[in-house]
C-alpha cells in the first residue's frame, strides 16, 4: 500500500515527461494511458480500508486523532521540519478519486496536443499530493505546484483575454498561497511538528496561536475556494480557460480549498476556527446569495457557470462553518457532487462554446430544436446543479442548511433561512439558463453548429452523468467512512 | 609578540585560487593561445573548488589568543567551492565572447581568477580586516572587468561599460571606506576585529560600538546592492558584458551576504538590517515591474532578492543558515537565468529588451524550460523547488523568532514579484517575431546550463544536503 500512494504521484510525474516528449499525435492517447493508470491507482486504496473495529477498540476521543488507511512517511528536508508523509483516509478518499476520474476524462477529450497534456498530468500530481499530504510543509509545497501549470493553461490555451486571466489568477492564488505559508510555518513552528496526524485536535497550541492561525489559513483556502469577497479571479480565469482547463479548476483545484480548511484550518486550529465559524458562516451565506444574484445577470455561458460555483462553493463553506458532523458531510459530499456536476456543466459550455463560436446567451437559443441531445444534457446538469433531490448536487445544499438549523440559535436559523432562499435562486438561474439556451427558435450561431454528440464526448461526459445518479440516490458513496474521522476532527464524541 | 603559526593545509584553497591567476597570466604570456588560457583558468577554477572540499573543516589557522584569521568550516569550504564554480561557470559563459575579442582573454581570465581568490578569502576570513580584504581582493578586478569592453571595427562604439565601470567604483570606494571606519569605530570601543571576540561593548562605549556596528552593515550593504546602496547596480549590470553582470549578481552578491552574515551574527544590528530588508525588497519588487530590459529587470529582481536574505539576517544569529541557504539557492537560479540570456543572445551582444526574448522557448524549448526553472524558483514556486525552499527556510525563521510582520512583508514582496516573472515566463512562450534566425547554443554555455541546472534540480529534490553543511 506505501508504494501505492507513491506511485500515485509517480505515474502521472512520469507521464508528463514521456507526453512532453511525445509528438503531437500520439501525446492523448499515451496521456490518456497514463491518466487511465493513476485512475485505477487512486481507486485502490478501499482496498486497505481500516476495519472498523480498529476504531471501536480505541472508542472516540482517546484513540489517535487520525486512522489513515494507507500512509507511508519518509524524511525529506528535516532542517525545514519537512516529511514526505502521505496517507489517504475516508475524507480525502472521494477527492483523491475524483481527481483521478476527471484528469482521465479531461486527458481523453483534450484535443490540443502534447504540452496542455502534460500539464494535465502536473496538475493532478499537485491536486492528489495536496490530498494526500499528511505533513503541512508537504500540503504548502503541493498546493504551490498546480499554480504555475494551471497559469500555462489558461495562457496558453485560453480565450481572447486570457492573459490578463491568467495572471489575475496566478497573483490572486498566490496571495492566497503566501498567506498559507505564514499560517502553515506558524502552526508548525508553535507546535514543533507538521505531522498533521499529530496535530489534528492541535491539544498542544494556544488558544492565541490557533486564532491567528486559522485566520491566515482560512483566509488562504477562501481566495481558493473561492469565498465572497475574494472571488473575482474565477469568472475571469474560467470564462477564458479552455474547456479541459475549466474542468480541472472548477471540478478539483476549487475542492482545494475547502478540503484545505476542512483538513488543515479546522483540524490543526480547532479552537480557531470554531472562533472564527459564525464570520464563516456569514460570509458563506453571503456568497450563496451574491452568487446567485451576480448568475441571474450573466449574459455569458462559462461565466455563469463560473459564477454558479462562487454560490456552491458558499453551500460548501457554510458546511464546515457549522463545525457539526453533518454540516462537514455536507460539505465533503458538495465538493464531490460540485466536481462532477460543474465538471459536466462545463465540458458542454466549452462544447456548445466551440460549436456555436459565442458563449453570449443572447447568441444562443434554441439549442433542442437542432441539437436536442446536447440540450438533454445541458438540461441534465443544470438540474442536478440546482439541487434536485435524487441527484448529486441536493445532498451537500439541503444539509449544509440543516446542519446550520441544528446549530441553533437566532443567528444560525437566520443564515439556513438566507441560504435557503439562495438555494431558490440557484434554481431560478439555471432555469432562466436553460429557457434561453435550449428553448425558443434556433438562433443562426446555434442552427450553423454541428449538432453531434461525438464518441469522444460521450466517453468524457457518461461516467460524470452516472456518478451525479450514483452519488444523488446513494450519497453513502462519499460518506461512508467519513464519520469517526469527522468526529475525532471536530472533537465530537459520537 | 609571537609569530603565528601557518598551517598550510588550511591554506590550499587560497593557494589554488591564487596559483590559478598566476597560471592565467603564465598561460597568456607563455602560449599565448586564447583557448589554452581559458582551458588553464577553468581547470585552476574547478581545481581550486575541488580542493575547498577536500581539505573542509581544518583547524584555524594564523591564529592569535582569542581567535583566528582564518577558519576552516564546513560553511567556509562550500561558500569557497561556490566562489569556485560561479567563476567556472562565468568564465564558460564568457568564452563566446572572448572568441570574437570582445575582451582581451588573457587579462579576462587573470582578473577574473583574482576575483575567485577573493571570495574565497571572504569564505574562509575569520578577522573583519581579512574581510574587507578579501571583498575588496573580490570587487577590485570586477571594475576593470566590467569596463573591459573591445569594440570590432565598424561596431558602435558606446561607453556605456567605462560609465557603468566609474559608477561602479565611485560608489565601492565610498561604501569601503564606511565600512573601514564603522570597523575602526568598533575597534575602538571593543578592541576586537575578530569574529569571535565581537561582541557588546564594555557601558561607555555602547553608543559608539553601536555606531560603528551600523556603519559597517550599510557599507556591506553596498555588495549585495541593498537599497538605499543599490543605485549602481542596474546601470552597471546592464553596461557590462552579460557574463560579468552574472558574476556580479551572483559571486559579488555572495561575498556580500557572508560578510554581513558574519557582522550581524554578532553584533546586535537586527533593527538597521530590517529596515533595509524592507526597503531592498519593496522597491527591488516595485521597480522591477517597470523594466523592458532583460538585464535590468534581473538586476532589479537580484536587489529584491536581497532584500529577503537581509530580512533573515535581520535575526542576527539565528538567521544565518537561512541567509546562507537561500544565498546559495539564489545564486544557483540566478546564474541559469543569466547563462540563458547569454545563450540565447548573440555572442558579445548585451542582454537585450524584453521583446528580443519573445517566443524564444519555441525556438529552444530546453533553454526555455531552463528559465522557467530559474525564475519560478526566484519567484519560490514549483518547478523550481530550491528557491520554494529557500523561501520557506527564510520565512520559517522569521516567523520562528517572532518576526512575523517581516515574514509578511517577505511573503508580500514574492507575490509582487511573481507578476513580472510571469510576464518574462509567458513572453517566451508567446508567437515570435517573424525575423528572428536559429541560433545555435555553443558548446560551453550550454555546458554551464546543464551543469547549473542538475545542482538546482538535486537541490530541489535534496536541500538536505546543503542545510546538512551551512
Amino acid at each position: 500500500m506505501n508504494t501505492l500512494l507513491i506511485a500515485l504521484l509517480a505515474v502521472p510525474a512520469l507521464g508528463a515527461v514521456v507526453v512532453a516528449l511525445l509528438p503531437d499525435r500520439r501525446a492523448r492517447l499515451v496521456s490518456t494511458g497514463f491518466a487511465a493508470v493513476t485512475f485505477v491507482l487512486s481507486a485502490l486504496p478501499i482496498l486497505a480500508r481500516t476495519d472498523e473495529y480498529s476504531w471501536f477498540a480505541y472508542g472516540p476521543g482517546d484513540g489517535p486523532p487520525m486512522l489513515p488507511w494507507a500512509e507511508v512517511d519518509l524524511p525529506w528536508v528535516p532542517a525545514l521540519g519537512l516529511e514526505f508523509h502521505l496517507g489517504v483516509d475516508g475524507i480525502s478518499y472521494p477527492l483523491i478519486v475524483l481527481t483521478g476520474l476527471l484528469t482521465l476524462l479531461c486527458c481523453a477529450y483534450n484535443r490540443k496536443g502534447r504540452a496542455l497534456a502534460a500539464l494535465l498530468l502536473v496538475l493532478e500530481i499537485g491536486v492528489l499530493g495536496t490530498f494526500l499530504a499528511l505533513d503541512l510543509i508537504l500540503f504548502f509545497l503541493f498546493f504551490e505546484v498546480v499554480l504555475l501549470p494551471m497559469y500555462a493553461v489558461i495562457a496558453g490555451w485560453g480565450g481572447p483575454n486570457r492573459r490578463a486571466a491568467a495572471r489575475k489568477f496566478v497573483l490572486y492564488t498566490l496571495a492566497g498561497s503566501v498567506l498559507l505559508l505564514l499560517g502553515v510555518l506558524l502552526v508548525v513552528t508553535s507546535a514543533g511538528t507538521g505531522d498533521l496526524v499529530t496535530l489534528t485536535g492541535a491539544a498542544e497550541l494556544s488558544k492565541d496561536t490557533q486564532h491567528v492561525a486559522f485566520v491566515l489559513l482560512a483566509l488562504a483556502f477562501a481566495v481558493k475556494a473561492p469565498l465572497w469577497p475574494l472571488h473575482t479571479w474565477l469568472p475571469d480565469a474560467h470564462t477564458e480557460a479552455p474547456t479541459v482547463g475549466s474542468v480541472i479548476l472548477a471540478g478539483v483545484l476549487l475542492k482545494m480549498g475547502t478540503y484545505g480548511m476542512i483538513r488543515v484550518g479546522v483540524g490543526a486550529a480547532p479552537e480557531g476556527a470554531g472562533w472564527a465559524s459564525p464570520v464563516l458562516g456569514g460570509l458563506a451565506v453571503v456568497a450563496i446569495v451574491a452568487g446567485a444574484l451576480i448568475c441571474l445577470r450573466q449574459t455569458e455561458l462559462k461565466r455563469l457557470i463560473a459564477y454558479s460555483s462562487v454560490g456552491h462553493m458558499g453551500f460548501v463553506l457554510l458546511g464546515i462553518a457549522t463545525m457539526s458532523i453533518t454540516g462537514v458531510q455536507a460539505a465533503l459530499v458538495g465538493n464531490v457532487a460540485h466536481g462532477l456536476i460543474t465538471g459536466l456543466l462545463f465540458f458542454l459550455a466549452g462544447t456548445i462554446k466551440d460549436r456555436t463560436g459565442t458563449g453570449s446567451l443572447d447568441l444562443i437559443g434554441g439549442l433542442r430544436e437542432t441539437a436536442p441531445r446536447l440540450a438533454g444534457l445541458l438540461g441534465f446538469a443544470a438540474i442536478a446543479s440546482l439541487g434536485l433531490p435524487g441527484l448529486a448536487g441536493f445532498w451537500g445544499e439541503a444539509f449544509a442548511v440543516i446542519a446550520a438549523v441544528q446549530r441553533g440559535g437566532p443567528f444560525w436559523l437566520t443564515l439556513a433561512a438566507v441560504a435557503a432562499v439562495g438555494g431558490a435562486l440557484t434554481a431560478a438561474y439555471f432555469l432562466r439558463l436553460l429557457r434561453r439556451v435550449t428553448h425558443g427558435p434556433a438562433t443562426p450561431a446555434v442552427a450553423a453548429a454541428s449538432p453531434a454528440v461525438t464518441r469522444i464526448e460521450w466517453l468524457a461526459w457518461t461516467p460524470l452523468i452516472l456518478l451525479t445518479l450514483a452519488v444523488g440516490v446513494v450519497p453513502a458513496l462519499v460518506l461512508n467512512d467519513t464519520v469517526e474521522p469527522l468526529a475525532n476532527l471536530l472533537g465530537v464524541k459520537l | 609578540m609571537t609569530s603565528q603559526a601557518v598551517d598550510h593545509v588550511a591554506l590550499l584553497p587560497l593557494y589554488a585560487a591564487a596559483g590559478t591567476a598566476i597560471l592565467a597570466l603564465l598561460a597568456d604570456l607563455f602560449a599565448g593561445k586564447r583557448a589554452a588560457t581559458i582551458t588553464a583558468t577553468l581547470l585552476g577554477a574547478l581545481a581550486t573548488g575541488v580542493t575547498a572540499l577536500a581539505v573542509g573543516p581544518w583547524e584555524p589557522t594564523f591564529c592569535v589568543p582569542g581567535g583566528c584569521s582564518w577558519v576552516p568550516s564546513w560553511p567556509a569550504a562550500v561558500t569557497a567551492a561556490l566562489f569556485a564554480g560561479l567563476t567556472a561557470g562565468v568564465l564558460a559563459l564568457s568564452v563566446p565572447a572572448l572568441r570574437l575579442g570582445t575582451a582581451p582573454a588573457g587579462e579576462f581570465c587573470f582578473l577574473l581568477a583574482c576575483s575567485m581568490t577573493g571570495g574565497v578569502t571572504v569564505a574562509y576570513a575569520g578577522d573583519l580586516l581579512t574581510l574587507i580584504v578579501g571583498l575588496e581582493t573580490l570587487t577590485l578586478p570586477l571594475y576593470v572587468l566590467v569596463g573591459l569592453r573591445r569594440f570590432a571595427p565598424g561596431e558602435r562604439t558606446t561607453t556605456d561599460a567605462a560609465s557603468a565601470s566609474v559608477t561602479f567604483f565611485l560608489i565601492s570606494v565610498i561604501s569601503t571606506a564606511i565600512a573601514l571606519l564603522g570597523i575602526a569605530l568598533n575597534y575602538a570601543a571593543t578592541g576586537a576585529v575578530h569574529l569571535g571576540m565581537l561582541g557588546p561593548a564594555p557601558a561607555p562605549f555602547a553608543a559608539l560600538a553601536g555606531v560603528g556596528a551600523a556603519l559597517l552593515v550599510i557599507g556591506l550593504a553596498f555588495k549585495v546592492a541593498a537599497v538605499p546602496l543599490h543605485a549602481w547596480a542596474p546601470a552597471t549590470y546592464d553596461g557590462a558584458l552579460v557574463p560579468i553582470a552574472a558574476y556580479l549578481s551572483t559571486a559579488s552578491k555572495l561575498g556580500g551576504v557572508l560578510a554581513l552574515a558574519a557582522v550581524v551574527a554578532r553584533l546586535d544590528t537586527g533593527v538597521v538590517v530590517a529596515a533595509l530588508a524592507v526597503l531592498t525588497m519593496t522597491v527591488g519588487n516595485l521597480v522591477a515591474l517597470r523594466q523592458t530590459r532583460m538585464v535590468r529587470l534581473l538586476a532589479w529582481s537580484s536587489v529584491a532578492q536581497a532584500g529577503y536574505i537581509l530580512a533573515a539576517l535581520a535575526l542576527g544569529a539565528d538567521g544565518v543558515p537561512a541567509a546562507l541557504a537561500y544565498a546559495v539557492f539564489f545564486v544557483v537560479l540566478e546564474l541559469i537565468a543569466f547563462g540563458v540570456v547569454v545563450a540565447l543572445r548573440p555572442a558579445a551582444a548585451d542582454g537585450g529588451t524584453l521583446d528580443d526574448f519573445r517566443g524564444a522557448a519555441r525556438r529552444h524549448p530546453w533553454l526555455g524550460a531552463a528559465l522557467v526553472l530559474a525564475l519560478a524558483g526566484l519567484a519560490g514556486l514549483p518547478p523550481g523547488l530550491a528557491g520554494l525552499f529557500a523561501k520557506v527556510s527564510v520565512v520559517g525563521a522569521l516567523v520562528a523568532e517572532g518576526w512575523t510582520w517581516l515574514a509578511a512583508v517577505v511573503v508580500v514582496n514574492a507575490v509582487i514579484a511573481l507578476a513580472y516573472y510571469v510576464r518574462v515566463g509567458a513572453l517566451l512562450y508567446a508567437a515570435p517575431a517573424e525575423d528572428t534566425e536559429h541560433r545555435p547554443v555553443r558548446r560551453p554555455v550550454a555546458a554551464v546550463l546543464v551543469a547549473t541546472t542538475i545542482v538546482a534540480v538535486v537541490l530541489g529534490f535534496a536541500p538536505q544536503v546543503l542545510f546538512d553543511v551551512l
